[in-house]
């Protein structure tokens, strides 16, 4: 089996990739988002610690 | 070691879930990693090829563990908004919030994959079906859910809320399970029986059962890390968020 026969799946290439391009895609974005938001949400608890600490 | 010595109930308050949530998550995705590539290779390149459908079949390898998971994952937001409701804690409401967007997710990716499925399969992407219609539904339960959360600004009232209309729309899971028992449908029936002899060959259902394991404990891992977002966001006020000390690490 060469690679360009792997990618035609036998012909029905664009509904098998369709499927796994997009599954993969939405699996990589909600990692990215949620490490995204985790970060922001360390950096807001931080900012209110700090704003509560400094005017003392 | 006895059960005794360790008192669970411990890990029911944020404070002290939040470092237990962040140790866990590596345990859980690090195996999800890998056993998504060894489910996939096994699936694209191990199987053979499907003698009446070709390889368009393979779309069963993330087909059935998203749809698995969407009705699961729903389940177990029900069973943490009973609890949420019951002794109204609020690290269970948490866990429903954690928990949405990735079924959300699953429930698309079910829909989508399905779709792509579906028109080689059966000429059609999208038919009026029982299942197909009921796994729709749910995820417009899994938006409604979102909304009526974004909707209520209190935290605690929108756990209230929310936790009702998740148990409310639990029903819809079993009429998902057996739309293609009780109706007759196009989407066919179960692929896996626990009482009768697998109609797959051994290789696909190994690759399909690696995928949905793989599936599950992403699940976990990336709930257990929206979870301590949630925390932080919601609790920032509170004591033991502000004595968190090297938070930013």
């Amino acid at each position: 089996m060469t690679f360009a026969d792997f990618l035609s799946m036998g012909g029905y290439g664009f509904y098998v990739w369709g499927a796994y391009v997009v599954s993969a895609a939405a699996i990589l974005i909600e990692v990215v988002a949620v490490r995204a938001r985790l970060r922001g949400a360390h950096r807001l608890a931080d900012s209110d610690r700090d704003e509560e600490i400094a005017p003392r | 070691m006895s059960s005794s010595s360790i008192n669970w109930f411990r890990f029911a308050s944020p404070a002290s879930f939040f470092p237990l949530a962040r140790k866990l998550v590596p345990w859980f995705a690090l195996p999800a990693a890998l056993l998504a590539a060894a489910g996939l290779y096994l699936g694209l390149v191990v199987a053979p090829t499907d003698a009446q459908q070709g390889d368009a079949y393979r779309i069963i390898f993330i087909h059935v563990p998203a749809a698995w998971m969407s009705m699961f994952i729903y389940v177990v937001m029900a069973f943490w908004s009973a609890i949420a409701l019951m002794f109204n804690t609020r690290l269970a409401a948490m866990m429903v919030q954690a928990l949405a967007p990735t079924g959300a997710l699953f429930t698309f990716l079910a829909l989508w994959t399905g779709s792509l499925w579906g028109r080689p399969a059966w000429g059609t992407y999208w038919a009026w079906d029982a299942r197909m219609t009921s796994e729709l539904i749910l995820l417009f339960l899994y938006f409604g859910y979102l909304a009526l959360r974004g909707a209520i600004a209190d935290p605690r009232r929108a756990d209230r809320a929310s936790a009702v209309l998740v148990l409310v729309g639990v029903i819809n899971v079993p009429i998902i399970y057996f739309s293609v028992r009780w109706w007759n449908t196009l989407h066919q029936g179960a692929s896996v029986s626990l009482t009768s002899a697998p109609k797959m060959a051994a290789v696909m259902l190994t690759a399909m059962l690696i995928m949905t394991l793989a599936a599950w404990l992403y699940a976990i891992a990336i709930a257990l890390m929206r979870v301590q977002a949630i925390m932080l966001e919601r609790e920032r006020r509170t004591g033991w968020v502000e004595g968190f000390a090297g938070a930013a690490e």
